[in-house]
Parts: C-alpha cells; sequence; structure tokens
C-alpha cells in the first residue's frame, strides 16, 4: 500500500522532446525552475551573505587590526588588511538585503513553492509555466545586478537594508549612496516584478489546480503557508516598489518626496516639504510583512516535516491554518513598531503596540502545537526533523523577545541595539534558515533522486545549533547593556569595553557556525552525483510528491494525476498496518477523515 | 591571523570527523557487520540524538544561566538616571521575568519531549488530532497575559511620551549633523529662535541656522556639551541638518531619532547628576572592570610601541544610533548632569547666540 503507485507507466501524455536550453536554462518545468532558484537564491547568494557576516564579526571582535581575510577579499577596502569605515556599513547593507530577500525570500519561496505546490497539489505544473520562468529569470537579473553594485567604483549600498532617505538618496552623504544605490534601486524593481509574478502565479495554482479531491481543508500545511505567503507578498510588495520608484525620482529628477531642508557638505540643497518619514511608513509596510514572508514558508515546512518524522498527525491542523491566517492578517498592520522613536504620534505607537502583540497569540498557538504533535510521537531523528526541532526552538525563543521590542515603552531603550539584532535573527533568520535546511534534507529525494548522508547532516545541525545560541543569545544582553547596532567599532566608547571579550566569543560561534555550512555544501553537492539512490518514499510520507515519478518529467505522473481522499496527515492512525496512509488511498467503509 | 588559524582548525576537525566516520563505516564494512547504508534514521540514530536532544537542552539553560550570571551585573535594567526611567525598568523586569518562565518551560517540553518519545521500530504514535479544551487554553492564557502586559506597556508608553504642559519644562535644541551633535539652549526667555537650515551662514559662524533676526533668538546658547540641572524637567526639541540621525541617551532610557526637515521631541527629567551615578556600587565596579581591561590593553600596546589607553572614568552619553555614515560609529556627546548651581556656573560662562556671530562687512 504504502509503496509507489504504478498509474499507466506507457502513458507518456505530457512528454515531448525538449533540448538543453529549455530544459536546463529557459525550463518551463517547476522543478527545474526551483532548482534554479535553490542554485542562484539559496546557495549562491546564500555563500556571500554568510562570508560578509564572517567579515563582519571578524572586524568587530578585532576592530581595526589588520586581517588576512580583510586584505584578500575586501582588496582595496581595506588597505593594508584593516577594514575601512564606509566598507562596514556596505557589508552590514548588503548582508541584510542578501539575505533578507534573495536567500530567504526568493530562495526559501523561489524554492519550495515552486517544487511542492504542483507535487502535492497533484498537478501538472504551475498554472503558468511561462509566467513562472519569467519570473525566475526577472530575479537572475536582479541577482546579477545585486551582485554588480558589489564590485562599482564606490562600492556598494551603504544605507542599511532598510534604505532610509536621505542616506541613501545623496551621494554626498556617503559614497555607496552614488552608483551602488541605484543598482540596488533597479536590482529590487527587478526582484520585485519577479516575485510578483512568483507569487500570483502560486496564487492561481492552489486555487484552480489542485487535484480532484483536494480540498483547502485537506491541503498540506505548507501549501497552505506558500500560499499565505504568495498573498502578503502581492499586498505589501508593490507598495515597496513605489517607494523605491520615488526615492529614484528624489535622486535622479530632483523630486522631493522623502527629502526636505537639507545643509550637506557646506550647501543648502534645494528640496523642500518631502518627509523621510514616509519613505519609513511606506518601507515597513512592505518590510514587517516581508518578515512573515520569510518565516511562513518555513513554518510550513516545520510543520510538514514535524508531522512526518514523529509519526502522528500534526496536531491542531485547523487551528494551525487559523493561525496562519491570523498572522498574516496581523502582519500588515503592525508596521509602525519599527518606527515607535522615529517622531511618529505617540498615539499611533499605542496602536501599533496593540496590534504587534497580539501576534504573540496566533505564534504561542503554534508554538504548543508542535510541542503537543511531539507527544507521544514515534519520533524519526533524520535530519529533517532535527531542523524542524530546531526551528521551534529559536521560533520560541526570538518569538519571546518580540515581546519587549514590540512594547513601545520598551523599546525606545533597546531600538536599534544588538538586541534587535538577536531577536531577529533568531527569530526570523535562524529560523527561516532552519525551515530552509529542514526541507532541503527533506526533500532533497525528490529534488536529486538522492539520500544525503545522515551522519555529516548530524554534525551539521549540531553545530549549527550550538552556533546560532552561542552567536545570539548573549547577543541580547550587549544590546540591553547600550550597544548600538551598525558601529564599525566600539573603541571609541570606553563604556562598552567589558563588552569586547563577548563579542569576541560571539564571532568564534559564528566563525564555527559558517565553517560548518561547508560539511553541508559538500554533502549536498557530493550526493547529486554519487549519494545513494532514493527509494520512491524514504520518509513513509502521505502526501502526494512522493507518489509522482522519481525521474523529473514534465507533468510530474505518469499517466493519471493521483486523486485525493483524506487529509495529508494520517500518520499512525489506528485500523491500518502501516503507520501512514498516503493522501490517494480511499477511506475504508465506515472510516472517519479525522 | 589567529582568525586564519581557527577557520583552519575547525575545517580540519570537520574533514577529521569526516573521515573518522567513513573509517568507521568501512571498518564496519570489511568485519562483515551489516551496514545499515540507508541514510535513514535507525534506532540506534534515534537513541543517540534523543540523548543529544536532552544535552542541548541542558546546553541552553548552561548559556542561560552564565549570561545572566555574567551580564545580569550590568546596570543595565537598573540605576535608570531618569524620572520615567525607573517606571521603563519596572515594566523591563516583569517582561523579562514572562520571558524567563516562558522559555524555561516551553523549551524544556520542546526538547523533553523529543528525547522522551524517541522512535523505534517496535513503537507507534498515538494518532491524536485535535484538542479543542486545550487549544483554547493556550490561545486565551496568552490573551490574558497579553492583555495585561498591553496595558501596562500603553500606560508606561503614555505617561513617558505626553508631555505635561504645567511641568514648565526647560527647552533645549539637540542638533544633529554628520557626525556630530550640538546642543541648543532656549536662554532666558525659555523660547528658541526660529531656525532652518536655510539660514546657516557660516562665514558668520550661524551653524545650526537660528534666524538673526528672532529676538528670542538673541539669548540662546550653543554648546558641544550637553548640561543638565538635575531633577528638572527637559524638553528636547530635535532637528537634524542632513541625514536621521537618533539621540540615544541609554541611561536616561530615552531615544528619539532627529529628522531633516522636521523637528522630533521627547522629555525627561534627569534625577541622578554624575557625581552620584560615579559613586553608584555597581557602576564603580564596572568602571574597575572596564580599567583592568584598558590596562591590559595598554600594556599590549605598550609593547607595539603605541600610545596607552587613558583610564576611563564614567560620563553620560548622547549616541547617534541611526545608521549616518562613515563616522556614524563615533557620533557622540558628553552628558553632564549637576545641580542647579553648578548648572548656573557653567551656563553663565557660555556666550550667547547673538555675541557669537561673526561680524561682516
Amino acid at each position: 500500500m504504502a509503496e509507489y503507485i504504478e498509474f499507466d507507466k506507457d502513458h507518456h501524455a505530457h512528454h515531448h522532446k525538449e533540448t538543453f536550453i529549455t530544459k536546463y536554462i529557459f525550463s518551463q518545468d517547476h522543478k527545474m525552475i526551483a532548482k534554479q532558484y535553490l542554485f542562484t537564491g539559496v546557495f549562491f547568494m546564500g555563500i556571500i551573505g554568510i562570508l560578509m557576516s564572517a567579515l563582519m564579526r571578524m572586524q568587530i571582535a578585532w576592530p581595526e587590526e589588520p586581517n588576512i581575510f580583510f586584505d584578500f577579499l575586501l582588496g582595496k577596502w581595506a588597505p593594508e588588511g584593516v577594514m575601512d569605515a564606509d566598507i562596514y556599513l556596505a557589508l552590514v547593507t548588503m548582508h541584510g538585503t542578501i539575505m533578507v530577500f534573495f536567500v530567504l525570500t526568493a530562495g526559501l519561496s523561489g524554492t519550495f513553492s515552486n517544487l511542492l505546490i504542483p507535487l502535492q497539489l497533484g498537478a501538472r505544473d504551475m498554472a503558468s509555466g511561462f509566467l513562472n520562468m519569467v519570473a525566475f529569470w526577472l530575479f537572475f537579473v536582479s541577482t546579477v545586478l545585486m551582485v554588480a553594485s558589489i564590485f562599482v567604483e564606490a562600492g556598494p549600498a551603504a544605507a542599511g537594508w532598510t534604505i532610509y532617505p536621505p542616506l541613501s538618496a545623496l551621494e554626498m552623504a556617503q559614497p555607496g549612496s552614488g552608483l551602488g544605490m541605484t543598482l540596488w534601486l533597479v536590482s529590487m524593481a527587478f526582484f520585485i516584478a519577479s516575485s510578483l509574478l512568483g507569487s500570483l502565479n502560486y496564487i492561481v495554482t492552489v486555487l484552480n489546480l489542485r487535484t480532484k479531491g483536494m480540498s483547502l481543508t485537506r491541503m498540506p500545511l505548507t501549501i497552505w503557508a506558500f500560499f499565505v505567503t504568495a498573498i502578503i507578498g502581492t499586498i505589501s510588495f508593490p507598495v515597496l516598489l513605489s517607494a523605491a520608484l520615488l526615492l529614484i525620482m528624489d535622486r535622479s529628477f530632483g523630486t522631493s518626496f522623502f527629502l526636505s531642508d537639507i545643509f550637506i557638505q557646506g550647501e543648502v540643497l534645494h528640496y523642500q516639504g518631502g518627509s523621510p518619514v514616509l519613505f519609513e511608513h511606506l518601507f515597513w509596510f512592505l518590510g514587517h510583512p516581508e518578515v512573515y514572508i520569510v518565516l511562513l514558508p518555513a513554518l510550513g515546512i516545520a510543520s510538514e516535516v514535524i508531522a512526518t518524522h514523529a509519526r502522528k498527525p500534526i496536531f491542531g491542523y485547523k487551528a494551525m491554518i487559523i493561525s496562519i491566517l491570523a498572522i498574516a492578517f496581523l502582519s500588515t498592520i503592525v508596521w509602525g513598531h519599527h518606527m515607535f522613536v522615529t517622531g511618529m504620534n505617540p498615539f499611533l505607537g499605542s496602536v501599533f503596540t496593540f496590534t504587534t502583540l497580539l501576534i504573540a497569540i496566533p505564534s504561542a498557538v503554534k508554538a504548543f502545537n508542535y510541542i503537543t504533535t511531539l507527544w507521544k510521537g514515534n519520533i524519526q531523528f533524520n535530519t529533517p526533523m532535527l531542523f524542524a526541532i530546531g526551528f521551534v526552538s529559536t521560533f520560541i525563543t526570538g518569538g519571546l523577545t518580540g515581546i519587549i521590542l514590540g512594547d513601545s515603552a520598551l523599546d525606545i531603550n533597546v531600538h536599534d541595539t544588538y538586541f534587535v539584532v538577536a531577536h531577529f535573527h533568531l527569530v526570523m533568520g535562524i529560523s527561516a534558515l532552519y525551515g530552509m535546511l529542514a526541507g532541503i534534507y527533506h526533500w532533497y529525494p525528490i529534488l536529486f533522486g538522492k539520500m544525503m548522508n545522515k551522519n555529516l547532516g548530524y554534525i551539521h545541525f549540531w553545530v549549527t545549533a550550538i552556533s546560532a545560541y552561542g552567536v545570539f543569545f548573549p547577543m541580547h544582553f550587549i544590546g540591553m547593556a547600550g550597544l548600538p547596532r551598525r558601529y564599525y567599532t566600539n573603541s571609541n566608547f570606553p563604556l562598552f569595553d567589558d563588552l569586547a571579550d563577548t563579542n569576541q566569543i560571539i564571532t568564534m560561534f559564528a566563525l564555527m557556525g559558517a565553517a560548518v555550512q561547508l560539511v553541508f555544501l559538500y554533502n549536498f553537492i557530493y550526493n547529486i552525483f554519487y549519494g545513494k539512490k532514493a527509494p520512491q518514499n524514504p520518509w513513509k510520507s502521505t502526501t502526494l510528491e512522493w507518489t509522482a515519478s522519481q525521474k523529473h518529467i514534465h507533468g510530474n505522473w505518469q499517466g493519471k494525476i493521483p486523486e485525493v481522499h483524506r487529509w495529508p496527515y494520517d500518520y499512525s492512525k489506528p485500523g491500518y498496518k502501516e503507520d501512514f496512509v498516503p493522501q490517494h488511498i480511499p477511506l475504508k467503509k465506515g472510516e472517519e477523515e479525522y | 591571523m589567529t582568525t586564519l588559524f581557527i577557520v583552519l582548525i575547525l575545517t580540519f576537525i570537520t574533514i577529521a570527523i569526516w573521515q573518522m566516520i567513513k573509517i568507521f563505516d568501512l571498518s564496519k564494512a570489511i568485519s562483515g557487520v551489516k551496514v545499515d547504508d540507508s541514510q535513514i534514521a535507525n534506532d540506534k540514530d534515534n537513541t543517540t540524538q534523543a540523548k543529544l536532544m536532552l544535552g542541548f537542552l541542558a546546553f541552553i539553560y548552561a548559556i542561560t544561566i552564565f549570561s545572566l550570571v555574567k551580564y545580569g551585573k550590568f546596570p543595565l535594567i537598573s540605576n535608570a538616571a531618569s524620572e520615567h526611567g525607573a517606571q521603563i525598568d519596572t515594566l523591563m523586569i516583569w517582561t523579562m521575568v514572562l520571558i524567563f518562565i516562558v522559555q524555561t518551560i516551553t523549551q524544556f517540553l520542546l526538547y523533553f519531549f523529543a528525547y522522551k518519545y524517541k522512535g523505534s521500530k517496535k513503537s507507534k504514535a498515538l494518532f491524536y488530532t485535535d484538542n479543542h479544551k486545550l487549544e483554547l487554553m493556550w490561545t486565551v492564557i496568552p490573551a490574558i497575559v497579553l492583555t495585561g502586559f498591553i496595558t501596562y506597556g500603553l500606560l508606561t508608553w503614555s505617561d513617558v511620551m505626553n508631555m505635561q504642559k504645567n511641568d514648565d519644562p526647560m527647552v533645549i535644541e539637540l542638533y544633529a549633523q554628520q557626525f556630530n551633535w550640538k546642543a541648543r539652549y532656549a536662554g532666558n526667555d525659555n523660547v528658541l529662535g526660529k531656525s532652518n537650515v536655510r539660514l546657516i551662514d557660516i562665514d558668520r559662524a550661524n551653524i545650526l541656522g537660528v534666524d538673526e533676526n528672532d529676538p528670542n533668538g538673541q539669548d540662546d546658547v550653543i554648546t558641544t556639551e550637553l548640561h543638565l540641572p538635575v531633577n528638572r524637567p527637559i524638553l528636547f526639541v530635535m532637528r537634524s541638518q542632513d541625514v536621521i540621525h537618533s539621540a540615544y541617551m541609554p541611561h536616561f532610557r530615552a531615544q528619539m531619532n532627529c529628522v531633516p526637515g522636521m523637528v522630533t521631541k521627547f522629555t525627561f527629567t534627569p534625577t541622578v547628576t554624575t557625581e552620584e551615578m560615579r559613586q553608584n556600587p555597581s557602576m564603580i565596579d564596572k568602571v574597575i572592570n572596564i580599567n583592568n581591561i584598558r590596562e591590559e590593553k595598554s600594556e599590549e600596546l605598550a609593547l607595539k610601541g603605541e600610545e596607552p589607553l587613558d583610564p576611563y572614568e564614567f560620563d553620560y552619553l548622547l549616541l547617534c544610533n541611526k545608521i549616518c555614515g562613515k563616522s556614524h560609529y563615533n557620533m557622540q556627546m558628553k552628558i553632564i548632569v549637576e545641580t542647579q548651581e553648578e548648572f548656573d556656573n557653567w551656563y553663565n560662562q557660555q556666550t550667547v547666540f547673538k555675541n557669537s556671530l561673526i561680524a561682516q562687512n
């Protein structure tokens, strides 16, 4: 029963001849596009992002000391191996941009939404394969532009990933705000176009291409998460596009949307009547939902992985869906909590405090439901499961400090300190990363038809987990000691001298965490070629992707598409010999669905 | 160089572990033991990983206790130097207590369940899909607790942000520019002269763009150090001339952005003079500790033939806390809180605006 269902093997309805270019480059097949996102978004950009954070951490731990890596990697920006202050800010900016947008938005959603939406819903492909291809190539252009911006004469954008004007608007304020910022903005315009096309495609596919029997309440939680993520993306990304366009106009055509009354380098500029706070509102109107665009897919993946490897239905399926929807709704009305101290009306601050702290409720529901899913499970500690448990752990640790930051009165003193850095890295950075890694380990057999080495996976997880807590746990405390973020060095403040040793410890953990990713990289690449061939359904999972043809064919299933008769979490259901019942197995007579 | 060695060592350790696993597998294969190379966790893996889960729980607790012991003695959520600061600190402590309780319990449940319900070939999980009572419980309880915290937080926030008109605050302008701070006192009339960056006249030393014809501005005083009389409410009026900066005064639990083109405000009442704060026992400890660190560093510097570091003496600081360009990391101003008498002495030595202008023909 559990094995691969041979639907009519000779039927090759959707298989047509493909050239190298249509198969590997301008592919319209969702599985190939998922891999393209994986390699461009996650691996290529991920490596750049991690390297940047390693450079920053070394600078913070051993400030203004010559460093062989700086000499080697930064060249003229590190004269005699000492990092330049401008390039430190550029690293901060590019690390943030690359990680948030390229790795955790496009990389995460692009890979898993593309791979899983058709496969788990029982669809031959996305609603529009062509649009999907265009979305990827727009993303690729955006990647090329963003990477190119690192190499321009005056350096890349350096105004922080939030690019608040006037710093980002005026070349006199900072060299990175010249060509580097122009490329950043153009790259983001392409990125947003890509993201919108991708999201629309996901939404349409989920609404229209579900196989027979796949009602909305029989969809795996992964699909629910991707679906809602796509909706938030379509609502909020256009606002960033408008902000970026207005900023481009301020920069290049002399308009004054965000600028007013500026005296810089001995001259008064002509700008009048604009407001940087307006930009902050527009930016965070995307910026906060963006956090959930990053987090929700990871939540979805964790739900799926935890249920599968605990051999137990996800606890409170409907509550999980409702909490995803609640989080998504709330995420669009809390952006002001990034702006408590911008001079925004204090009453508005109260409203945003209220809505922000409400998010803790659906989040608590999710955390407790995960924990209850583990209770009385039969937990199989495969690598994806480790990362999924790690995800729940960092989601809780990171999420709890949100109660401090979301509280306007408390935010006054920890705003823009390392406390914030610790909070968001744990709750969205590390959590989303864990979700993504869980996903890669879990669906690697689908992606490449091979198994990853489990022992290397274990090493990868435990070293990463220790590093993540080692880096971000102490960081909360140096933030509470008042250390501002984005400082090139703290040596001008003797007040913070007693934090220097902590910063060195943090850097050690960070370098350890970065280094162990090489193990993952090796495990990933080696096994594509030399890995053990994966069985059809190695994790004994119930969802449809494990019934699809293992050899990647256009159309996913040879012959007919499977029909769905039950919800996706029939693990260890009484009355069955096996501890899982796939979705396409009809209900027995008198059997209740759940 | 140290970093290079660390990275190299880590890489070698990783390679070594990998090789050991390989040798281990090979030796098993040679000795004829059937090797499970399915790459799917078996009961043995489950047992090992389950123990590691418990170990990791211990690690999280250990790092929590270590952090509390090591950093708990920093004067951070205590010793506020302003009137409202104490209120914020109390709220902070209650929130921290909540966070630590929830964190300790949930992490325990998570890792303990992971340990306890480790899988085996023989056992089967419980088919348990829903329990509305439980779910209602962990929706309603957080909702109630949060209602309490939201109310408490909002009350504190409105106390901090709502300026009382009858407090008769002393008005001081904080003026930010890349990369330094200026303070402008309103003078005897306690009204600041009108200002705009378009009025800046460097040749006349009118660096803040104060309207030279405004009678209210004539007695304004511009300084590079911020002196505050203790126990007097201060209304800070903030401006920036170029990019966004943020006036961060952590000891007073005060922060507000300075935004070009607009005026932002923050009010607080300093309650502890610089001298008193220096005598605070925990501050004395902190300063001794910092000076020990600096002495060690100075010895290192001396070996390299560089100048030693100055000993540290505590002072309140105003820091820039919004990324503002190259020297963001060094944009600071000293704050001195003193008695009214000391303040008056200092203030009377300053030059008023109309006298600070350079005459031009």
